[in-house]
This record gives C-alpha cells, sequence and structure tokens, in this order.
C-alpha cells in the first residue's frame, strides 16, 4: 500500500511537471490567417473586424521590419505584443483623425466665430456655426468642451482660447477610432495569446488535459486513498507533521509555497503567460457557458479539483468524526454548484454571472457601478439578484451568526473557507498563536472592515451622484486600490500562497472583512460557544496547536472557561484532536455563555464554582 | 509580603504560584532541574510523536512569567534546611524562603530488575526522558514496555508511531486490569493488539540482559522468552521523588506526610501533588494521589492557605481522562476494578468493540456511584452534580442524552443502551429527550 501511494505520488508530480511545462511549451507566431480569425469573427462580411485585423496585420509588419529579434516564444511574443497594439492603435488613430477628426481648418473657423466684438463667446450655437451640419464634429465639440461655454468660464484673450481648445482637440483626435483600438488590458493580451499560440495544448487539448489535470487528480486520489489503510484505524492522525519539511516549513513548504505564490502572481497579474494553460479548460468552460475559458475560469476550476481531491484525504483523516465529514461535503458543494457551475449556466442563458452566496464585504465589487448597472440591466433576475445581495449581507449573515455561530459560513459555506478546510488542512498548526499575532489580528481585520466599507461608500457616492471624488478622494482610484491590496495581494497571494508558512486561514483571520463583520456579531451577540468539559482539560495544547485561527484555546479551556472568541470559525477541529474530550461546538442560550470565569476549575469542592 | 519558594514546575507548584499571584502581593520563586518554563507533563508524547514541538506544549508563553511577578530558577534543590529557611543549591548558592511549597513530583518505579539501570533502559516522565527517547529511537528496531497502565500505552503507541515493533509485558490478564473492571480491560486489550503490538499478559520482567557494547540488548521474561529489543520502557507505575528531603527534618513516609491543608510537620513548609501524601485519606481518596487533576486542585488549594484563607484539600467526586491509541476514556465517580458486595453495575458494548459504557450503582438504594465510558464523552458538570447529589442510576439513564458531550452529529447510543438497561436489570427507565445541559444543572 505504501509503494501505492508512491506511484500516487510520482503520477501526481508528473502532472505537475506536464502542467508547468506546459504553460511554456509551443511556438508563438503572429500569424496573418490567426489575426483574421481572431479579430474578424465574421469573414464573410466586411466589417469592423477586417479592419482591425489588417491594422494588426499591418502593425505586425512594421514591428518586424525595426525588430530583428524573432517573436517566437512566449517571452519574446509577450514583450513584443504592447509594442504592436501600441503602434496599431497609434496608425488607426493617425488614419482617421484626418476624416473623423477636427482639422486645423475646422479650429480655425470655431476660433473665428468665437471672437465676437463683446469679446469670446463660445457656445453650442457658436459651433453650430463654425462646423455647420457635420453633426459628428458638433457632437464631439459639444460633448467635450461645454466646460468652455461663456456661462461656465472667461478667456482672456483669442490666443488663450485658441490654445486651449487646440490642445483639447489634439486630445479629441488622438482617442478617435477608439472602436478600431485594441485594448491592452490583461484579457486581450491573455485572448491574443491563446489564439497566436501553436501548441499541443491547443492542437491536442483532451491529451494535455489528461496529460496534466488527468495525472494531478488520478496521483492525488490514489496519494490520500491509500492513507485509508495506510493510516490504520479510524482516529486523530497526526503523526510525523512536525517531523515532515512539508508541514513543518521545511524545504518542501518552501517550494509549494513558490508554486503557489507564482501562480497566484501570473493569475491576477500576467494571465498572458499562462494562456497554454487556459486552453486547457476551453472545452470545459464551452460546455457549461458556451464562451471560451478566462483566466478566472481555469482558477476557478482548479480551485473545485483541488478541493475535491482534498476533500477525499479529509474524508479518511476524519473518518470517525461526522462533523467534519458533513462540513467538508456542505463546503465542497457550494463552492462546485453555487461559486462555479451556477454562475457559469447564468452566462449560457444571457443572464449576469452571479455567486449566490458571496456576500459583501468579502465579495467587494458587489457595489461597483459595473456590476449594479449589469444587474439593473437584467430585468427582473438582476434586480433579485441585487435584492438578494443586500439581504444576505444585512439580514441572512448576521442572524445565522446569531443562531449558528460564523461557522456557518466560514466552516460550511465560503469558498475561501472550502480551500482552506481541504488544500489547507495539512497547514493548519503553522497558525501564529502568539499574543501578538492575536492583536495584529485585531488592528489588521478591522482596518480592512473599514477600508472595505469606505471604499463602498465612496463607490455608490459616485454611483448615484455622477462625482467621481469625495473630500478630493477619487472614488475609482480607491477602489483600484482596494482591489489590488486586499482582493489580490492580501487574500490571494499571501492568504493562499503562503499557506505553507502562515498556515491555512492567513486571509480569514488578519484579512477578510466579511470575517471582521461575523466576527463581532459571534463575539457580542451569539448562541455558539466552544464549551469546556468541566475540569478535563490537562493542558496538553492540540487545541491551540491545531487551531487554524491561531486561537490559544488551551488557555481558556484549563481555567475551565468556554471559548466565545470573534475569530473562531468552528472548523471543530479542536474539539477532534482533544485527547480528553474536553471541547464541544455548541449553540445554546446566551445566558452563561462564557461558562465557568473563576480561576478555580471544576473538581475542587473547596470553591462554590460559577454555574 | 513574603517569598514564598516553590520546587518544582509541574502542574502542582505553577498552579499554586498562579493561584497565590491572584491573591496576594508575595514574592514568588519557582524553583526546577527539569526545565526552564512550566510543560504539559501529560503531552510529551504528542512532542515525540510529531503532533506538537517541545514549545506547543508549554502552556504559557515565556514572557508570562516575568509579566506576572513569578522568578524561575533553573537549578537543582540540593538540601532544604528548615531551621534557618535556606535552600542549598547544587549551583552553589543560597534561596531564603518565608513558605516553601514541595511540588516535586514522581519518578517511574524500579523494582530492583537485573540491569535496571542499563543504557537504553528508561521511563517516560521528565523532559530529560523524552530526550532519552529521541536517542533511543534512532536506531531501535524493537522495543520492550514493562507495565500495563496509562505510561506503558502511551510509551506503545509511541513507538508505533515511528514504526517500531513493541513488545508490551502486562503483569495482570487484561491491560490496566489493576483499575479497569474485565469488560473494559478487554476492550482496551484488543484494540492494543489490533495495532500489532505483542502484547503479553500474565507477564512480568525478570531480567534486563546488556549487549557487548554495554546496552540492552534483550530482556528475559517470566515465561522465560527472551526478547530483543533496544530499548526498554519501565512503566510499572510512579512513587514520590522524595530521596532529597529525606535528608531534612521534613517528615518522609512514601511520600512527603502532609495534613489535610498540605502543610508538613514543619511550619511553613508545604507539599501538593504527586510527591504528598496525606496522613489520613480525605474524601475516601488514597492518600498519595498521582494525577494531574489532583496536583492541580492541591495547587488551587494551598494558594488559599498560603494567602492566609486557611483552606483544607477537599477534592470533588473523582474523575479521570485518557487516551488509548485511538479510543477515549472518561470516569466519573468510582468504577472499581472489582465491583464491590454491594454494587450493581451495567456494561454496554457497541458490536465493533470500540465504544463501551460501564454504569456502577448500590444494590439496595439504587445510587449512582460510578460511570466509564469509552468512545463517548461525557459532561463533567452533570456528573459531578448527580455524584454529590447522590441521585439514582435511573435518573442518569434517563438524561444520557443530555449528558453526551461527543461533537455535533455523533452517532450516539442512548437507546440501544437504555433498552439493555432495562432488559437486563429489570429496570424501568424512560429515556428522556436531550435537553440544553445547563438547564439541567439548574435544577
Amino acid at each position: 500500500m505504501k509503494n501505492l501511494k508512491k506511484i500516487g505520488f510520482v503520477v501526481f508530480m508528473l502532472g505537475i511537471v506536464l502542467f508547468i511545462g506546459n504553460i511554456f511549451m509551443g511556438e508563438y507566431k503572429f500569424d496573418g490567417d490567426k489575426i483574421r480569425s481572431h479579430f474578424d469573427s465574421t469573414p464573410d462580411v466586411f466589417d469592423k473586424g477586417d479592419s482591425i485585423a489588417s491594422g494588426f496585420i499591418d502593425a505586425v509588419q512594421q514591428y518586424e521590419a525595426t525588430n530583428s529579434a524573432p517573436t517566437t516564444n512566449i517571452v519574446t511574443f509577450n514583450a513584443a505584443l504592447p509594442q504592436i497594439i501600441d503602434r496599431h492603435n497609434h496608425n488607426v488613430s493617425d488614419a482617421l483623425a484626418a476624416t473623423e477628426g477636427l482639422s486645423s481648418d475646422d479650429v480655425q473657423s470655431v476660433v473665428s466665430g468665437a471672437n465676437q466684438e463683446s469679446g469670446i463667446v463660445y457656445s453650442e450655437e457658436v459651433i453650430r456655426g463654425a462646423l455647420g451640419d457635420n453633426e459628428n464634429k458638433v457632437k464631439m465639440l459639444v460633448d467635450n468642451t461645454s466646460w468652455m461655454y461663456t456661462d461656465q468660464r472667461d478667456f482672456a484673450d483669442v490666443a488663450e482660447f485658441e490654445s486651449t481648445l487646440q490642445s483639447k482637440v489634439d486630445e479629441l483626435n488622438g482617442s478617435v477610432g477608439t472602436q478600431y483600438h485594441i485594448s491592452k488590458e490583461k484579457w486581450s493580451l491573455l485572448d491574443i495569446n491563446k489564439a497566436m499560440v501553436e501548441s499541443g495544448a491547443k492542437t491536442s487539448t483532451w491529451l494535455w488535459f489528461f496529460l496534466t489535470f488527468g495525472l494531478i487528480i488520478i496521483g492525488s486520489v490514489i496519494y490520500n486513498g491509500t492513507n485509508y489503510k495506510i493510516l490504520g484505524e479510524a482516529g486523530i492522525k497526526n503523526d510525523g507533521i512536525y517531523h515532515e519539511s512539508a508541514t513543518n516549513r521545511g524545504w518542501v513548504a518552501w517550494i509549494v509555497l513558490l508554486f503557489l505564490v507564482g501562480f497566484y502572481v501570473a493569475l491576477y497579474f500576467f494571465p498572458q503567460y499562462i494562456a497554454n494553460a487556459v486552453l486547457l479548460v476551453d472545452p470545459v468552460s464551452e460546455g457549461l457557458s458556451g464562451n471560451p475559458a478566462s483566466q478566472w475560469f481555469l482558477y476557478g476550476f482548479i480551485y473545485c479539483v483541488a478541493m475535491s481531491v482534498m476533500a477525499i484525504r479529509m474524508y479518511i483523516k476524519y473518518r470517525h468524526n461526522r462533523y467534519q465529514i458533513f462540513r467538508t461535503t456542505v463546503v465542497l458543494f457550494f463552492q462546485i454548484a453555487f461559486a462555479f457551475i451556477i454562475p457559469e449556466l447564468l452566462v449560457r442563458f444571457n443572464m449576469p454571472y452571479y455567486d449566490f452566496k458571496n456576500a459583501w464585504p468579502l465579495d467587494y465589487d458587489f457595489f461597483f457601478t459595473y456590476n449594479i448597472e449589469s444587474l439593473i440591466d437584467n430585468g427582473t433576475l438582476g434586480i433579485f439578484m441585487l435584492v438578494w445581495g443586500i439581504i444576505l449581507t444585512l439580514i441572512i449573515v448576521p442572524i445565522m451568526v446569531y443562531f449558528f455561530g460564523k461557522r456557518w459560513y466560514c466552516s460550511w459555506v465560503c469558498g475561501c473557507g472550502g480551500l482552506a478546510e481541504t488544500l489547507g488542512d495539512p497547514y493548519r498548526q503553522l497558525s501564529n498563536k502568539k499574543m501578538w499575532a492575536w492583536k495584529l489580528e485585531r488592528y489588521l481585520i478591522y482596518s480592512v472592515l473599514v477600508f472595505a466599507v469606505i471604499m463602498t461608500g465612496l463607490v455608490l457616492y459616485t454611483f448615484f451622484t455622477g462625482s467621481g471624488s469625495l473630500f478630493g478622494i477619487d472614488t475609482y482610484y480607491i477602489s483600484v486600490v482596494y482591489g489590488f491590496l486586499i482582493g489580490s495581494i492580501f487574500s490571494g497571494v499571501i492568504g493562499t500562497g503562503f499557506y505553507p508558512i502562515f498556515g491555512n486561514r492567513t486571509w480569514c483571520r488578519f484579512g477578510c472583512p466579511l470575517a471582521a463583520y461575523m466576527g463581532i456579531v459571534q463575539r457580542f451577540k451569539s448562541r455558539f460557544r466552544i464549551t469546556t468539559n468541566g475540569g478535563q482539560c490537562i493542558s496538553c495544547g492540540n487545541c491551540s496547536t491545531y487551531c487554524e485561527q491561531g486561537i490559544d484555546v488551551r488557555a481558556y479551556a484549563q481555567k475551565g472557561q468556554n471559548i466565545v472568541r470573534s475569530s473562531c470559525v468552528g472548523c471543530g477541529v479542536c474539539s477532534a484532536v482533544c485527547p480528553r474530550g474536553v471541547l464541544k461546538l455548541e449553540n445554546g442560550p446566551e445566558e452563561n455563555r462564557f461558562g465557568n470565569e473563576g480561576p478555580i476549575v471544576l473538581g475542587n469542592d473547596g470553591f462554590e464554582l460559577n454555574k | 509580603m513574603s517569598k514564598i519558594v516553590i520546587i518544582g514546575n509541574g502542574i502542582s507548584g505553577v498552579t499554586a504560584a498562579r493561584h497565590i499571584r491572584k491573591n496576594s502581593d508575595n514574592e514568588i520563586v519557582i524553583i526546577s532541574a527539569e526545565s526552564e518554563h512550566f510543560f504539559s507533563r501529560t503531552a510529551l508524547m504528542y512532542v515525540f510523536m510529531g503532533h506538537m514541538r517541545f514549545q506547543d506544549i508549554k502552556p504559557y508563553e515565556d514572557y508570562f512569567w516575568e509579566k506576572n511577578r513569578i522568578d524561575l530558577v533553573f537549578d537543582y534543590v540540593n538540601h532544604i534546611d528548615t531551621d534557618s529557611k535556606i535552600l542549598e543549591m547544587k549551583g552553589g548558592s543560597k534561596i531564603t524562603y518565608d513558605k516553601l511549597v514541595l511540588a516535586v513530583g514522581s519518578k517511574p518505579n524500579k523494582f530492583g530488575w537485573p540491569g535496571q539501570d542499563l543504557p537504553g533502559v528508561q521511563g517516560l516522565y521528565t523532559y530529560q526522558d523524552l530526550e532519552t527517547i529521541e536517542e533511543n529511537a534512532k536506531t531501535a528496531k524493537h522495543a520492550v514496555i514493562v507495565g500495563g497502565g496509562l505510561i506503558g500505552i502511551e510509551l506503545a503507541e509511541m513507538m508505533h508511531s515511528r514504526g517500531i515493533e513493541t513488545t508490551f509485558l502486562v503483569r495482570e490478564s487484561k491491560f490496566w486490569r489493576s483499575v479497569l473492571p474485565e469488560e473494559d480491560g478487554d476492550l482496551i486489550t484488543r484494540h492494543i493488539i489490533d495495532h500489532k503490538v505483542d502484547l503479553r499478559l500474565n507477564t512480568e520482567l525478570t531480567e534486563i540482559i546488556a549487549g557487548d557494547d554495554g546496552r540492552v540488548k534483550a530482556v528475559k521474561t517470566s515465561e522465560g522468552d527472551i526478547v530483543e529489543c533496544q530499548i526498554v520502557g519501565l512503566t510499572a507505575g510512579v512513587s514520590p521523588n522524595v530521596e532529597f528531603v529525606k535528608a531534612s527534618k521534613i517528615e518522609v513516609d512514601r511520600g512527603i506526610k502532609v495534613n489535610e491543608f498540605c502543610e508538613t510537620n514543619i511550619q511553613d513548609v508545604y507539599a501538593i501533588g504527586d510527591c504528598a501524601q496525606f496522613n489520613e485519606s480525605i474524601n475516601g481518596r488514597r492518600t498519595i494521589e498521582q494525577v494531574w487533576y489532583t496536583g492541580r486542585i492541591m495547587g488551587e488549594t494551598v494558594a488559599q492557605t498560603i494567602c492566609g484563607n486557611k483552606m483544607p484539600y477537599n477534592p470533588g467526586p473523582w474523575f479521570n481522562s485518557a487516551k488509548f491509541f485511538d479510543i477515549e476514556y472518561q470516569t466519573y465517580g468510582l468504577v472499581l476494578a472489582n465491583r464491590e458486595e454491594n454494587e450493581n453495575s451495567f456494561f454496554w458494548e457497541h458490536p465493533k468493540g470500540k465504544i463501551s459504557v460501564h454504569v456502577v450503582w448500590d444494590k439496595a438504594s439504587g445510587e449512582f456511584i460510578g460511570i466509564n465510558t469509552f468512545g463517548i464523552r461525557m459532561r463533567h458538570d452533570i456528573f459531578d452534580k448527580w455524584l454529590k447529589e447522590k441521585v439514582s442510576v435511573d435518573v442518569v439513564m434517563s438524561e444520557l442524552r443530555s449528558a453526551n458531550f461527543d461533537p455535533e452529529f455523533y452517532r450516539t447510543y442512548e437507546k440501544e443502551i437504555v433498552d439493555q438497561f432495562n432488559s437486563k436489570t429489570g429496570r424501568n427507565v424512560e429515556l428522556k429527550a436531550k435537553q440544553w445541559w445547563r438547564n439541567l444543572l439548574a435544577k
């Protein structure tokens, strides 16, 4: 059986190596046919697509004429790509400025029209007078220069007016033809990479799907499955956890960290470099939503796979503990159904992408303008989603926390929690139990909550008033900062990438604003507590060691006190690893929730204990 | 303000220090030759098995002691001079005290076996024992454990975790039969064998044999068998660690003799925990109690006396717990190894043989006396109350659902247990629905 486990490991590692190798394989080439089919979705009709495609081909040729370096691998290709797009966009604007932009003659006639005896008079009437029936040109100026109207500001002389107008016109001419521009956003770069690459992932997708995901899944199922025999009888099996370099912050842990961090950095910031990996799941994505995969679909797919194979490990490790079995099953269901499949199916039926269980402020972009608008534009269902999201946060979340503690979300429903409790379970002992870590936790998590509330408030202010700033704060800028610092770096790169060093709940403990919100409810108004069983504690420390949230459970248990802490996510592992049957997660009346308050522990009849 | 010196930083000494600090501004010094800081002795096994690091079994962070003004001295006391209230230390210094608390614990029993001091032969009690066994385990392929009690089975589990084959010599007919009733001992005995431990019942150690390198090579059993081994674990109980006290004027029998206030024969000298021996049995208990919980209770109590609130040792109803490989054990009240004349008992076992309940009550009055559970957790508070109130066994059986402390969603067996209880005993207990257990306490 141990040999079979080794085989499983080898198969798994082979899959990982091929997964990484796949990313860098294949030939990257700016090929005319591929460019045409990528940008021109309707080749039979002469339309915008044809123009973009041929413009891009021209830009490629211009680039190649001045750069002798080849663009045939992932690195050189992506070095050239933004430059070629720049060139293309520049060409488009240059070409169209003459016909669709404002010529110097146009500017001159506007200036002379405005230069009247009474001084500079600038208004829609003046514009119409100067540019006559060319509605496009009129519209450009009316839309973009109304702040220069006479009733808005004064000009000292013609020269000032002319230079102000000219610089605005230059700006407008530069953005002429945006509908023919190619985006340099990450999604666009990824799409172009996917289109241009010639690789196994593209031509033999299912084969490579098997060689990567297939081997990884088969290998880890064997590796985890053999534990059923190897671990022996059901029970707590933590033997050797602090002897293994994978789980005691040894060299294996650091390698895993590098892999995870690298993956998150690529995913969030450089998705164009993982085009081959995204290609692998194109068929799955097309089966679900009808669209090719984005890097986020790849992420969702990997997320579900990781949770599923590690759930097998949980089922075996905790097969004597039905709380763990039920919890693992439910959290896995919510991830696969609610976070992964249902949103994709909604898209398939032309409905908004929506994860019904993802509550603001964890779902920090819920109140972003584009999201609200897309929901409102989608009729009854969209409105329902909007209302549901608000009810979820304001009513359902606190009521459920009152009855069951925040565990109902963090350990039973949440995707972040789900990954932490499956993929992250081997690392739970690494959370810091020191007092300073608890202090840091309280500063950090409530700061993030405040940040999320302010950021959302500003974004909503913009949504309702149309004004882009409040008290001098650019609302768009602050939402971007939040998304980068909290949404990407904290929750992803550090939260998950650092599993092998900081433990599996770093994000949930130090960063999640929803956890902070629920924590306040749990601490002050909830029926949930971990009951300490009288005087049975022997201070061994298993509970504290295996608390993923870094709670020093023992500090309470050895005094006979119940554990009522805002950060507890109710995973139930402290209760599971206790060798003396001391801890039990319970919901009950709020009265006496903290249990024994005195320093004396049950068993000593010299004292009257708080009952 | 006086200076309280505590010798020993185990659970008794540290509990005493904490409570003296809570109740007074006295100067507190804890002396230990074993470790700089307090650790949980019962958790040493988990460090060896890799569940935790040593730092994880220290219940308080290192800053705790300074913050609470508890001075720690890492040294050994050679002699106690009670006339001038001075401790002579191995390091050469002298420490004065106003009040002295002896919380010096126990040491493993050795019964004069030939070869009992050979390299490779050891107990499992101190931090140093942990270091020794780490060293011994590096090259060991086979271990022999002598003595079928709690530390013996811990050692067996430790060896099992490292894949070291183990022979386990148990003098009695079943594991821990001196404490557990026949059926209970049988359940754990089977569980030990399931873990591929070579369990030899009714077998004693006669000799430990040295190899050419002077280390242990094998043991000889009372059956005449020779078992080759590289580690011998001696776990045949512990006795008070009082050798160094004998040269002082403090009265010592098997342990340090104390009255109900944990006072020795010498003014201002107290003894608590494993090392203390009460002059008379208190609350029907043995005069020497070597359990974590009793050490803690004595520590809580002596702190009161030292701080001026003179308080006798008054432990509540007996309770204990342990874990044998994968099976948890809890006991409340007194379930004796062999039933007394006046006692009736009922034993229920799950068909798979890993879960059981053993209940004892008084034949005549029906008063509940005690319960052993294996694989089922029970609430200490409720049993403490039932035992104090001397409720009938029928009350206990009818409220089993509320007394259960297993994690949520666990399968429970109260129905089966009570049905069988009724049919076997002819009693007629009606199993009540689960209610919030604190309501039961309030009644």
